[in-house]
Protein backbone atom coordinates (compact mmCIF):
# COMPACT_ATOMS: atom_id res chain seq x y z
CA UNK A 1 0.00 0.00 0.00
CA UNK A 2 1.29 3.28 -0.81
CA UNK A 3 1.99 5.65 2.12
CA UNK A 4 0.02 8.21 0.94
CA UNK A 5 -3.04 6.25 1.41
CA UNK A 6 -2.90 5.91 5.33
CA UNK A 7 -4.15 9.45 5.94
CA UNK A 8 -7.04 8.97 3.85
CA UNK A 9 -7.78 5.84 5.84
CA UNK A 10 -7.00 7.68 8.88
CA UNK A 11 -9.73 10.47 7.88
CA UNK A 12 -12.37 7.59 7.26
CA UNK A 13 -11.85 6.45 10.41
CA UNK A 14 -12.04 8.72 12.58
CA UNK A 15 -14.88 10.64 10.15
CA UNK A 16 -17.29 7.63 9.81
CA UNK A 17 -15.58 4.97 11.95
CA UNK A 18 -14.12 3.06 8.86
CA UNK A 19 -12.33 -0.28 9.18
CA UNK A 20 -9.55 -0.45 6.85
CA UNK A 21 -7.66 -3.46 5.88
CA UNK A 22 -4.89 -4.16 2.82
CA UNK A 23 -4.39 -7.17 0.79
CA UNK A 24 -1.82 -7.84 -1.75
CA UNK A 25 -1.41 -3.76 -1.53
CA UNK A 26 -4.44 -2.91 -2.22
CA UNK A 27 -6.07 -0.85 0.46
CA UNK A 28 -9.92 -1.12 0.91
CA UNK A 29 -11.77 0.62 3.91
CA UNK A 30 -15.59 -0.93 5.22
CA UNK A 31 -18.21 1.58 6.38
CA UNK A 32 -22.05 2.11 7.07
CA UNK A 33 -24.03 2.66 3.89
CA UNK A 34 -25.64 6.01 5.78
CA UNK A 35 -21.97 7.44 5.19
CA UNK A 36 -21.28 6.33 2.05
CA UNK A 37 -22.38 9.79 0.19
CA UNK A 38 -20.34 12.22 2.84
CA UNK A 39 -17.27 9.64 2.49
CA UNK A 40 -17.51 9.55 -1.26
CA UNK A 41 -17.26 13.35 -1.25
CA UNK A 42 -14.73 13.63 1.31
CA UNK A 43 -12.80 11.58 -0.94
CA UNK A 44 -13.25 13.84 -3.65
CA UNK A 45 -12.90 17.21 -2.24
CA UNK A 46 -10.50 16.79 0.50
CA UNK A 47 -8.05 13.56 -0.64
CA UNK A 48 -8.21 14.44 -4.78
CA UNK A 49 -10.02 11.12 -5.72
CA UNK A 50 -11.68 12.36 -8.25
CA UNK A 51 -12.93 9.39 -10.23
CA UNK A 52 -15.59 6.33 -9.35
CA UNK A 53 -13.61 3.78 -11.65
CA UNK A 54 -16.25 1.07 -10.68
CA UNK A 55 -18.74 0.10 -8.54
CA UNK A 56 -20.76 -3.71 -8.01
CA UNK A 57 -21.77 -6.01 -5.40
CA UNK A 58 -21.24 -9.24 -3.92
CA UNK A 59 -24.09 -11.31 -2.40
CA UNK A 60 -22.77 -13.47 0.59
CA UNK A 61 -26.35 -15.97 0.77
CA UNK A 62 -26.84 -17.83 2.82
CA UNK A 63 -25.53 -14.96 5.58
CA UNK A 64 -27.99 -12.29 6.50
CA UNK A 65 -25.93 -9.51 8.49
CA UNK A 66 -24.85 -8.97 6.01
CA UNK A 67 -26.14 -10.20 3.41
CA UNK A 68 -24.46 -7.93 0.36
CA UNK A 69 -21.58 -5.98 0.17
CA UNK A 70 -21.65 -2.74 -2.24
CA UNK A 71 -17.96 -2.42 -3.90
CA UNK A 72 -17.19 0.99 -4.89
CA UNK A 73 -13.36 1.39 -6.35
CA UNK A 74 -12.15 5.13 -6.56
CA UNK A 75 -9.17 6.79 -7.82
CA UNK A 76 -6.94 9.81 -7.96
CA UNK A 77 -5.61 10.68 -11.25
CA UNK A 78 -3.22 13.62 -10.08
CA UNK A 79 -1.74 11.17 -7.23
CA UNK A 80 -1.99 7.99 -9.15
CA UNK A 81 -3.70 6.12 -5.71
CA UNK A 82 -6.78 3.45 -5.06
CA UNK A 83 -9.13 3.01 -2.83
CA UNK A 84 -12.13 0.56 -2.32
CA UNK A 85 -15.01 1.02 0.05
CA UNK A 86 -16.80 -1.65 0.85
CA UNK A 87 -20.82 -0.92 2.27
CA UNK A 88 -22.24 -3.76 4.03
CA UNK A 89 -26.06 -4.41 3.70
CA UNK A 90 -28.45 -6.51 5.64
CA UNK A 91 -31.15 -8.77 4.64
CA UNK A 92 -33.36 -9.32 1.41
CA UNK A 93 -34.76 -5.52 0.63
CA UNK A 94 -31.26 -3.57 1.21
CA UNK A 95 -31.07 -0.32 0.47
CA UNK A 96 -28.59 2.34 -0.80
CA UNK A 97 -27.98 5.95 -1.31
CA UNK A 98 -26.89 7.36 -4.30
CA UNK A 99 -24.27 8.58 -5.34
CA UNK A 100 -25.14 10.81 -8.48
CA UNK A 101 -24.71 14.03 -6.88
CA UNK A 102 -21.01 13.42 -6.53
CA UNK A 103 -20.21 11.84 -9.12
CA UNK A 104 -22.61 11.57 -12.06
CA UNK A 105 -21.08 8.19 -13.73
CA UNK A 106 -22.49 6.42 -10.55
CA UNK A 107 -26.22 6.49 -12.14
CA UNK A 108 -25.91 3.02 -14.87
CA UNK A 109 -23.33 1.65 -12.28
CA UNK A 110 -26.92 2.09 -9.57
CA UNK A 111 -29.50 1.15 -12.20
CA UNK A 112 -27.22 -2.56 -12.58
CA UNK A 113 -27.34 -2.76 -8.74
CA UNK A 114 -30.79 -2.82 -8.65
CA UNK A 115 -31.01 -4.96 -11.73
CA UNK A 116 -28.74 -7.54 -10.41
CA UNK A 117 -29.22 -7.63 -6.74
CA UNK A 118 -32.17 -5.84 -5.99
CA UNK A 119 -30.55 -3.16 -3.98
CA UNK A 120 -33.04 -0.07 -4.05
CA UNK A 121 -30.80 3.06 -3.88
CA UNK A 122 -32.88 6.18 -2.85
CA UNK A 123 -32.27 9.00 -4.42
CA UNK A 124 -31.75 7.70 -8.07
CA UNK A 125 -33.90 9.61 -10.72
CA UNK A 126 -34.21 6.85 -12.88
CA UNK A 127 -33.81 3.33 -11.09
CA UNK A 128 -34.67 1.16 -13.86
CA UNK A 129 -33.51 -2.33 -15.24
CA UNK A 130 -30.31 -1.62 -17.51
CA UNK A 131 -29.60 -5.30 -18.86
CA UNK A 132 -32.19 -7.31 -17.82
CA UNK A 133 -35.73 -6.90 -19.93
CA UNK A 134 -37.96 -4.35 -18.60
CA UNK A 135 -40.49 -7.11 -17.14
CA UNK A 136 -37.64 -9.54 -15.76
CA UNK A 137 -38.79 -10.84 -12.45
CA UNK A 138 -35.98 -11.70 -10.37
CA UNK A 139 -32.29 -10.71 -9.36
CA UNK A 140 -29.38 -12.86 -11.64
CA UNK A 141 -26.20 -12.38 -9.53
CA UNK A 142 -28.08 -13.02 -6.15
CA UNK A 143 -26.66 -16.30 -5.02
CA UNK A 144 -30.01 -17.44 -4.35
CA UNK A 145 -30.76 -17.22 -7.90
CA UNK A 146 -30.16 -20.15 -9.70
CA UNK A 147 -27.89 -20.45 -12.95
CA UNK A 148 -30.02 -22.87 -14.50
CA UNK A 149 -29.20 -25.75 -17.19
CA UNK A 150 -31.35 -27.33 -19.73
CA UNK A 151 -31.92 -31.00 -18.58
CA UNK A 152 -29.70 -33.72 -20.05
CA UNK A 153 -32.55 -36.16 -21.79
CA UNK A 154 -31.19 -39.71 -21.93
CA UNK A 155 -33.31 -42.69 -23.40
CA UNK A 156 -34.57 -44.01 -20.40
CA UNK A 157 -36.14 -40.14 -18.97
CA UNK A 158 -36.37 -38.84 -22.33
CA UNK A 159 -40.33 -38.68 -22.71
CA UNK A 160 -40.08 -37.97 -18.97
CA UNK A 161 -38.13 -34.39 -19.12
CA UNK A 162 -39.83 -34.17 -23.17
CA UNK A 163 -43.58 -33.30 -21.12
CA UNK A 164 -41.82 -30.81 -19.18
CA UNK A 165 -39.78 -28.86 -21.22
CA UNK A 166 -41.44 -25.17 -21.95
CA UNK A 167 -43.10 -24.47 -25.18
CA UNK A 168 -43.98 -21.55 -27.49
CA UNK A 169 -48.00 -20.77 -26.36
CA UNK A 170 -50.29 -21.75 -29.04
CA UNK B 1 -47.82 11.55 -31.88
CA UNK B 2 -48.09 11.26 -28.63
CA UNK B 3 -45.71 9.27 -26.12
CA UNK B 4 -48.69 7.08 -24.70
CA UNK B 5 -49.83 5.84 -28.40
CA UNK B 6 -45.61 5.03 -29.19
CA UNK B 7 -45.72 1.38 -27.96
CA UNK B 8 -42.09 0.84 -27.85
CA UNK B 9 -42.17 3.42 -25.12
CA UNK B 10 -42.64 2.37 -21.77
CA UNK B 11 -44.36 5.31 -19.11
CA UNK B 12 -41.57 5.03 -17.11
CA UNK B 13 -39.43 6.97 -19.98
CA UNK B 14 -41.81 9.64 -19.46
CA UNK B 15 -39.48 11.35 -16.55
CA UNK B 16 -36.92 11.31 -19.11
CA UNK B 17 -37.96 12.91 -22.12
CA UNK B 18 -39.26 17.11 -22.19
CA UNK B 19 -42.41 18.26 -21.75
CA UNK B 20 -42.52 19.39 -25.68
CA UNK B 21 -42.45 15.30 -26.56
CA UNK B 22 -45.62 14.74 -24.20
CA UNK B 23 -47.99 17.04 -26.10
CA UNK B 24 -46.24 15.62 -29.46
CA UNK B 25 -44.22 19.38 -30.62
CA UNK B 26 -41.11 17.02 -30.79
CA UNK B 27 -40.28 13.76 -32.14
CA UNK B 28 -39.69 10.49 -30.54
CA UNK B 29 -37.47 8.22 -32.80
CA UNK B 30 -35.74 4.90 -31.97
CA UNK B 31 -32.60 4.46 -33.58
CA UNK B 32 -31.53 0.87 -32.93
CA UNK B 33 -31.21 -1.46 -32.07
CA UNK B 34 -30.87 -2.81 -35.81
CA UNK B 35 -29.39 0.31 -36.60
CA UNK B 36 -25.75 -0.11 -38.52
CA UNK B 37 -24.11 3.13 -37.09
CA UNK B 38 -25.09 2.52 -33.42
CA UNK B 39 -22.21 -0.11 -34.16
CA UNK B 40 -24.41 -3.20 -32.41
CA UNK B 41 -27.21 -4.08 -30.77
CA UNK B 42 -27.36 -0.09 -29.13
CA UNK B 43 -30.68 0.84 -29.00
CA UNK B 44 -31.11 4.88 -28.68
CA UNK B 45 -34.87 6.59 -28.08
CA UNK B 46 -34.07 10.15 -29.50
CA UNK B 47 -35.85 13.15 -29.06
CA UNK B 48 -35.67 15.13 -31.91
CA UNK B 49 -36.62 18.72 -32.91
CA UNK B 50 -36.54 18.56 -36.36
CA UNK B 51 -32.95 17.50 -37.10
CA UNK B 52 -31.53 18.74 -33.74
CA UNK B 53 -31.68 15.97 -30.38
CA UNK B 54 -32.62 17.26 -27.89
CA UNK B 55 -32.62 14.03 -25.80
CA UNK B 56 -30.40 11.00 -26.25
CA UNK B 57 -31.72 8.13 -23.71
CA UNK B 58 -29.20 5.03 -24.51
CA UNK B 59 -30.45 1.46 -23.78
CA UNK B 60 -28.36 -1.52 -23.50
CA UNK B 61 -28.56 -4.93 -22.26
CA UNK B 62 -29.78 -6.41 -25.66
CA UNK B 63 -26.35 -8.05 -25.80
CA UNK B 64 -26.75 -9.37 -22.28
CA UNK B 65 -25.27 -13.00 -22.14
CA UNK B 66 -25.23 -13.33 -18.25
CA UNK B 67 -20.66 -13.81 -18.18
CA UNK B 68 -20.21 -12.42 -15.04
CA UNK B 69 -23.01 -15.04 -12.94
CA UNK B 70 -21.80 -18.07 -15.44
CA UNK B 71 -17.78 -17.61 -14.60
CA UNK B 72 -19.14 -18.17 -10.64
CA UNK B 73 -19.92 -21.77 -11.89
CA UNK B 74 -16.42 -22.44 -13.24
CA UNK B 75 -12.90 -23.31 -12.16
CA UNK B 76 -10.66 -20.27 -12.69
CA UNK B 77 -8.91 -21.55 -15.44
CA UNK B 78 -12.15 -22.79 -17.37
CA UNK B 79 -13.76 -19.57 -16.68
CA UNK B 80 -11.48 -17.83 -18.85
CA UNK B 81 -12.99 -18.82 -22.08
CA UNK B 82 -15.87 -16.34 -21.84
CA UNK B 83 -13.47 -13.33 -20.90
CA UNK B 84 -13.04 -13.69 -25.05
CA UNK B 85 -16.37 -13.36 -25.74
CA UNK B 86 -16.70 -9.76 -23.42
CA UNK B 87 -15.63 -7.46 -25.68
CA UNK B 88 -14.79 -9.53 -28.78
CA UNK B 89 -12.74 -6.51 -31.03
CA UNK B 90 -9.84 -7.30 -27.76
CA UNK B 91 -9.79 -10.83 -26.78
CA UNK B 92 -5.93 -11.18 -26.06
CA UNK B 93 -6.47 -7.63 -23.71
CA UNK B 94 -9.70 -9.35 -22.27
CA UNK B 95 -7.37 -12.94 -21.31
CA UNK B 96 -4.62 -10.34 -19.98
CA UNK B 97 -6.77 -8.61 -17.36
CA UNK B 98 -8.23 -11.77 -16.63
CA UNK B 99 -5.11 -13.79 -15.99
CA UNK B 100 -3.23 -10.57 -14.32
CA UNK B 101 -6.26 -10.38 -11.91
CA UNK B 102 -5.97 -14.76 -11.05
CA UNK B 103 -2.19 -14.37 -10.51
CA UNK B 104 -3.09 -11.14 -8.43
CA UNK B 105 -5.34 -13.01 -6.04
CA UNK B 106 -3.32 -16.49 -5.49
CA UNK B 107 0.26 -14.40 -6.00
CA UNK B 108 1.50 -16.42 -8.54
CA UNK B 109 4.55 -14.76 -10.40
CA UNK B 110 4.96 -14.80 -14.63
CA UNK B 111 8.13 -15.76 -16.28
CA UNK B 112 9.75 -12.61 -18.50
CA UNK B 113 9.18 -14.55 -21.80
CA UNK B 114 5.82 -15.32 -21.18
CA UNK B 115 5.11 -11.19 -20.25
CA UNK B 116 6.66 -9.83 -23.37
CA UNK B 117 4.98 -11.84 -25.47
CA UNK B 118 1.65 -10.88 -23.76
CA UNK B 119 2.81 -7.56 -24.52
CA UNK B 120 3.32 -7.58 -27.99
CA UNK B 121 -0.34 -9.56 -28.72
CA UNK B 122 -2.11 -7.30 -26.08
CA UNK B 123 -0.39 -4.09 -28.67
CA UNK B 124 -1.45 -5.95 -31.77
CA UNK B 125 -4.98 -6.66 -30.68
CA UNK B 126 -4.91 -3.08 -29.86
CA UNK B 127 -3.96 -2.22 -33.37
CA UNK B 128 -6.63 -4.67 -34.69
CA UNK B 129 -9.20 -3.18 -32.33
CA UNK B 130 -8.35 0.47 -33.51
CA UNK B 131 -8.50 -0.27 -37.50
CA UNK B 132 -11.95 -2.20 -36.84
CA UNK B 133 -12.76 1.24 -34.66
CA UNK B 134 -11.15 3.23 -37.94
CA UNK B 135 -13.23 0.95 -40.57
CA UNK B 136 -16.09 1.41 -39.00
CA UNK B 137 -15.99 5.01 -37.86
CA UNK B 138 -15.18 6.38 -41.55
CA UNK B 139 -18.13 4.26 -43.20
CA UNK B 140 -20.59 6.14 -41.07
CA UNK B 141 -18.89 9.03 -42.14
CA UNK B 142 -19.03 7.54 -45.66
CA UNK B 143 -15.73 6.78 -46.58
CA UNK B 144 -16.41 3.55 -47.63
CA UNK B 145 -12.96 2.68 -49.08
CA UNK B 146 -11.52 2.78 -45.71
CA UNK B 147 -13.45 -0.62 -44.59
CA UNK B 148 -11.76 -2.72 -47.12
CA UNK B 149 -8.62 -0.77 -46.81
CA UNK B 150 -8.70 -0.99 -42.32
CA UNK B 151 -9.70 -5.03 -42.49
CA UNK B 152 -6.88 -5.85 -44.64
CA UNK B 153 -4.92 -5.29 -42.30
CA UNK B 154 -6.70 -6.65 -39.57
CA UNK B 155 -6.67 -9.75 -41.28
CA UNK B 156 -2.94 -10.49 -41.30
CA UNK B 157 -3.06 -9.20 -36.60
CA UNK B 158 -5.89 -12.30 -36.77
CA UNK B 159 -3.35 -14.56 -39.01
CA UNK B 160 -0.78 -14.29 -36.53
CA UNK B 161 -3.32 -14.71 -33.73
CA UNK B 162 -4.39 -18.01 -35.45
CA UNK B 163 -0.46 -18.81 -35.65
CA UNK B 164 -0.18 -19.19 -32.10
CA UNK B 165 -3.23 -19.84 -30.68
CA UNK B 166 -5.09 -21.64 -33.57
CA UNK B 167 -7.99 -19.29 -33.23
CA UNK B 168 -8.14 -15.78 -35.22
CA UNK B 169 -10.89 -14.29 -32.64
CA UNK B 170 -11.44 -16.53 -29.60
CA UNK B 171 -8.24 -17.09 -28.51
CA UNK B 172 -8.02 -17.94 -24.61
CA UNK B 173 -4.28 -17.84 -25.16
CA UNK B 174 -2.61 -16.41 -22.48
CA UNK B 175 -3.57 -18.35 -19.17
CA UNK B 176 -3.35 -18.45 -15.53
CA UNK B 177 1.05 -18.36 -15.07
CA UNK B 178 1.94 -17.57 -18.51
CA UNK B 179 0.74 -18.83 -21.55
CA UNK B 180 -1.09 -21.48 -23.40
CA UNK B 181 2.21 -22.69 -25.88
CA UNK B 182 5.21 -20.95 -26.85
CA UNK B 183 5.17 -18.86 -30.05
CA UNK B 184 6.05 -20.94 -33.13
CA UNK B 185 9.31 -20.59 -35.06
CA UNK B 186 7.71 -18.05 -37.97
CA UNK B 187 6.05 -15.71 -35.31
CA UNK B 188 9.03 -13.09 -35.11
CA UNK B 189 9.01 -13.14 -38.82
CA UNK B 190 5.26 -12.30 -39.35
CA UNK B 191 5.20 -10.07 -36.70
CA UNK B 192 8.38 -7.91 -38.11
CA UNK B 193 6.33 -8.41 -41.56
CA UNK B 194 3.72 -6.70 -40.46
CA UNK B 195 5.19 -3.66 -38.03
CA UNK B 196 7.65 -2.53 -40.84
CA UNK B 197 4.90 -2.46 -43.72
CA UNK B 198 2.42 -0.87 -41.42
CA UNK B 199 3.67 2.80 -40.71
CA UNK B 200 2.79 2.91 -44.83
CA UNK B 201 -0.54 2.24 -44.04
CA UNK B 202 -1.16 4.81 -41.51
CA UNK B 203 0.17 7.19 -43.98
CA UNK B 204 -2.41 5.76 -46.56
CA UNK B 205 -5.33 6.51 -44.04
CA UNK B 206 -4.45 9.97 -42.62
CA UNK B 207 -4.43 10.88 -46.81
CA UNK B 208 -7.75 9.53 -47.25
CA UNK B 209 -9.27 10.99 -44.33
CA UNK B 210 -6.85 14.35 -42.77
CA UNK B 211 -7.39 16.56 -45.82
CA UNK B 212 -10.51 15.14 -46.94
CA UNK B 213 -13.08 18.18 -46.26
CA UNK B 214 -16.22 15.59 -46.08
CA UNK B 215 -14.59 13.95 -43.10
CA UNK B 216 -12.90 16.84 -41.09
CA UNK B 217 -16.56 18.85 -41.73
CA UNK B 218 -18.30 16.08 -39.79
CA UNK B 219 -16.09 15.59 -37.10
CA UNK B 220 -14.04 19.03 -36.18
CA UNK B 221 -16.20 20.55 -32.99
CA UNK B 222 -18.52 17.83 -32.76
CA UNK B 223 -19.18 15.94 -29.47
CA UNK B 224 -16.82 18.44 -27.44
CA UNK B 225 -16.11 17.63 -23.49
CA UNK B 226 -13.70 18.80 -21.25
CA UNK B 227 -11.26 17.01 -19.10
CA UNK B 228 -12.64 17.69 -16.13
CA UNK B 229 -16.29 16.71 -17.28
CA UNK B 230 -14.44 13.01 -19.03
CA UNK B 231 -13.20 12.20 -15.61
CA UNK B 232 -16.40 13.27 -13.52
CA UNK B 233 -18.00 10.48 -15.61
CA UNK B 234 -15.49 8.24 -15.33
CA UNK B 235 -14.03 8.26 -19.19
CA UNK B 236 -10.93 6.73 -19.72
CA UNK B 237 -8.87 5.16 -22.73
CA UNK B 238 -8.70 7.02 -25.97
CA UNK B 239 -11.92 9.18 -25.35
CA UNK B 240 -10.66 10.78 -22.41
CA UNK B 241 -6.69 11.53 -24.08
CA UNK B 242 -8.48 13.24 -26.76
CA UNK B 243 -9.81 15.69 -24.14
CA UNK B 244 -6.08 16.49 -22.81
CA UNK B 245 -6.02 14.08 -20.08
CA UNK B 246 -2.76 12.14 -20.05
CA UNK B 247 -4.31 9.22 -18.40
CA UNK B 248 -3.00 5.78 -19.65
CA UNK B 249 -2.69 2.78 -17.25
CA UNK B 250 0.11 1.07 -18.99
CA UNK B 251 2.10 4.23 -17.55
CA UNK B 252 0.40 4.98 -14.26
CA UNK B 253 0.25 1.37 -13.17
CA UNK B 254 2.32 -0.90 -15.45
CA UNK B 255 1.73 -4.80 -15.57
CA UNK B 256 2.83 -7.36 -17.52
CA UNK B 257 6.53 -5.25 -17.81
CA UNK B 258 4.80 -2.29 -19.98
CA UNK B 259 7.55 -0.21 -17.63
CA UNK B 260 10.12 -1.18 -19.03
CA UNK B 261 8.99 0.04 -22.82
CA UNK B 262 9.67 3.72 -24.47
CA UNK B 263 6.29 5.17 -25.48
CA UNK B 264 4.07 8.26 -25.21
CA UNK B 265 0.92 9.42 -24.22
CA UNK B 266 -0.89 10.37 -27.11
CA UNK B 267 -3.37 13.79 -25.97
CA UNK B 268 -5.07 16.06 -27.94
CA UNK B 269 -6.96 19.42 -26.69
CA UNK B 270 -9.85 19.73 -28.52
CA UNK B 271 -11.86 17.17 -26.97
CA UNK B 272 -13.62 16.60 -30.32
CA UNK B 273 -14.72 14.03 -32.62
CA UNK B 274 -11.34 15.01 -34.50
CA UNK B 275 -8.92 14.75 -31.72
CA UNK B 276 -10.27 11.65 -30.65
CA UNK B 277 -9.83 10.27 -34.26
CA UNK B 278 -6.22 11.87 -34.51
CA UNK B 279 -5.40 10.24 -30.72
CA UNK B 280 -5.92 6.85 -31.94
CA UNK B 281 -4.10 7.22 -35.28
CA UNK B 282 -1.14 8.46 -33.76
CA UNK B 283 -1.17 5.22 -30.56
CA UNK B 284 -0.73 2.62 -33.79
CA UNK B 285 2.60 4.31 -34.14
CA UNK B 286 3.21 4.04 -30.32
CA UNK B 287 1.83 0.35 -30.32
CA UNK B 288 4.78 -0.50 -33.06
CA UNK B 289 7.16 1.27 -30.95
CA UNK B 290 6.58 -1.32 -28.04
CA UNK B 291 6.10 -4.29 -30.18
CA UNK B 292 9.53 -3.70 -31.58
CA UNK B 293 11.16 -2.91 -28.68
CA UNK B 294 9.82 -6.11 -26.94
CA UNK B 295 10.49 -7.98 -30.24
CA UNK B 296 14.20 -7.05 -30.09
CA UNK B 297 14.52 -8.19 -26.61
CA UNK B 298 12.08 -10.97 -26.57
CA UNK B 299 13.34 -12.96 -23.21
CA UNK B 300 14.28 -17.34 -23.98
CA UNK B 301 13.44 -19.27 -21.34
CA UNK B 302 10.10 -20.99 -19.89
CA UNK B 303 6.67 -19.82 -21.44
CA UNK B 304 4.97 -20.44 -18.31
CA UNK B 305 5.23 -20.91 -14.52
CA UNK B 306 6.89 -23.32 -13.04
CA UNK B 307 4.68 -23.39 -9.90
CA UNK B 308 2.52 -27.27 -10.58
CA UNK B 309 0.21 -25.99 -7.93
CA UNK B 310 -1.57 -23.48 -10.76
CA UNK B 311 -0.23 -24.41 -14.06
CA UNK B 312 0.00 -28.30 -15.45
CA UNK B 313 2.90 -29.96 -16.40
CA UNK B 314 4.06 -30.42 -19.64
CA UNK B 315 2.42 -33.63 -21.67
CA UNK B 316 6.07 -34.71 -21.65
CA UNK B 317 6.32 -34.94 -17.84
CA UNK B 318 3.24 -37.23 -17.48
CA UNK B 319 4.51 -40.49 -18.80
CA UNK B 320 7.95 -41.05 -15.94
CA UNK B 321 6.35 -38.42 -13.51
CA UNK B 322 3.88 -39.83 -11.05
CA UNK B 323 3.62 -36.71 -9.38
CA UNK B 324 3.09 -35.09 -12.33
CA UNK B 325 0.20 -37.26 -13.26
CA UNK B 326 -1.40 -36.25 -9.58
CA UNK B 327 -1.07 -32.11 -10.50
CA UNK B 328 -2.21 -32.43 -14.02
CA UNK B 329 -5.35 -34.40 -12.45
CA UNK B 330 -5.88 -32.37 -9.48
CA UNK B 331 -5.82 -28.94 -12.10
CA UNK B 332 -8.50 -30.54 -14.62
CA UNK B 333 -10.94 -32.28 -12.38
CA UNK B 334 -10.62 -29.86 -9.76
CA UNK B 335 -8.77 -26.78 -10.26
CA UNK B 336 -6.55 -24.47 -7.93
CA UNK B 337 -8.05 -22.53 -4.60
CA UNK B 338 -7.71 -18.84 -4.17
CA UNK B 339 -7.91 -17.35 -0.53
CA UNK B 340 -10.91 -15.93 0.67
CA UNK B 341 -10.37 -11.90 -0.33
CA UNK B 342 -10.46 -9.66 -3.46
CA UNK B 343 -8.40 -7.59 -5.98
CA UNK B 344 -9.52 -5.47 -8.66
CA UNK B 345 -6.72 -6.00 -11.52
CA UNK B 346 -7.45 -2.67 -13.96
CA UNK B 347 -5.63 -2.60 -17.50
CA UNK B 348 -5.56 -0.05 -20.23
CA UNK B 349 -7.73 -1.97 -23.25
CA UNK B 350 -7.78 -0.18 -26.50
CA UNK B 351 -11.34 1.50 -25.05
CA UNK B 352 -10.06 2.70 -21.59
CA UNK B 353 -9.91 0.96 -17.64
CA UNK B 354 -10.79 -2.85 -18.07
CA UNK B 355 -10.83 -3.48 -14.62
CA UNK B 356 -11.62 -6.95 -13.16
CA UNK B 357 -13.22 -7.33 -9.87
CA UNK B 358 -12.17 -10.79 -8.49
CA UNK B 359 -12.91 -12.53 -5.31
CA UNK B 360 -12.46 -15.61 -4.33
CA UNK B 361 -13.82 -17.66 -1.05
CA UNK B 362 -11.10 -20.38 -1.05
CA UNK B 363 -12.67 -22.99 -3.62
CA UNK B 364 -11.55 -23.25 -6.87
CA UNK B 365 -14.34 -21.09 -8.67
CA UNK B 366 -14.18 -17.30 -8.04
CA UNK B 367 -16.98 -16.20 -5.85
CA UNK B 368 -17.54 -13.10 -7.90
CA UNK B 369 -16.12 -11.52 -10.86
CA UNK B 370 -16.66 -8.37 -11.93
CA UNK B 371 -15.85 -6.78 -15.16
CA UNK B 372 -15.80 -3.15 -15.35
CA UNK B 373 -15.81 -2.27 -18.57
CA UNK B 374 -14.37 0.60 -20.46
CA UNK B 375 -17.27 1.03 -23.21
CA UNK B 376 -20.41 0.77 -20.33
CA UNK B 377 -18.72 3.72 -18.30
CA UNK B 378 -17.79 5.16 -21.45
CA UNK B 379 -21.24 5.39 -23.25
CA UNK B 380 -22.93 7.34 -20.08
CA UNK B 381 -21.57 10.47 -21.46
CA UNK B 382 -23.35 9.99 -24.76
CA UNK B 383 -26.30 11.67 -23.82
CA UNK B 384 -24.47 14.94 -22.20
CA UNK B 385 -22.66 15.70 -25.29
CA UNK B 386 -25.25 14.74 -28.07
CA UNK B 387 -27.48 17.00 -26.93
CA UNK B 388 -28.31 19.93 -29.39
CA UNK B 389 -26.28 18.37 -32.31
CA UNK B 390 -27.68 16.95 -35.64
CA UNK B 391 -28.49 13.17 -35.91
CA UNK B 392 -25.78 12.89 -38.54
CA UNK B 393 -23.21 14.09 -36.01
CA UNK B 394 -24.72 12.02 -33.60
CA UNK B 395 -23.84 9.18 -35.65
CA UNK B 396 -20.24 10.57 -35.67
CA UNK B 397 -20.11 11.17 -31.51
CA UNK B 398 -21.16 7.02 -31.26
CA UNK B 399 -18.17 5.87 -33.48
CA UNK B 400 -15.67 8.37 -31.98
CA UNK B 401 -16.51 7.07 -27.99
CA UNK B 402 -15.96 3.26 -30.05
CA UNK B 403 -17.93 1.30 -27.82
CA UNK B 404 -18.39 -2.27 -28.40
CA UNK B 405 -21.76 -4.08 -27.20
CA UNK B 406 -20.34 -7.07 -26.11
CA UNK B 407 -18.11 -5.16 -23.54
CA UNK B 408 -21.06 -2.77 -22.77
CA UNK B 409 -23.47 -5.71 -21.65
CA UNK B 410 -21.64 -8.82 -20.66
Amino acid sequence: MKAELQPVLDALQSAFGARSSEFREQAKAVLAAEHIVAAARLLRDAHGFNMLAALSAVDYWPERQPRLHVVYQFKNLDKNLRLELRVPLDGDEPELPSLIEVFPNANWHERELWDMFGIRVTNHPDLRRILMPADWVGHPLRKDYPLGYEEVQFSFNFEEIDQRKPRPQD
Amino acid sequence: MSLSQLEITHDELKHLVSERALTGETLLLNMGPQHPSTHGVLRLLLELDGEIVVNCIPDIGFLHTGIEKNMEAKSYEKAEVMTDRLDYLNTMGNNLAYCLAVEKLVDLDVPARAQAIRVIFAELQRIASHLVWLATHALDLAAMSMFFYCFNQRERILDIMEMCAGQRMMTTYFRPGGLWRDVPAEFETAVRAFIDSFPKEIELYEGLLDKNPIFLDRTKGIGIFTGEEGIAWGVTGSTLRGSGVAYDLRKEEPYSGYEQYDFDVCTEQEGDVYARYRVRMREFHESLKIIRQALDKLPSGPFRSNNRKFVPPPRAELGESMEAVIHHFKLWTEGFPAPKNSIYMPIESPRGELGVYLEGDGGPKPYRCHWRTPSFVNLQILPKISQGCYVADLVAIIGSIDIVLGDTDR
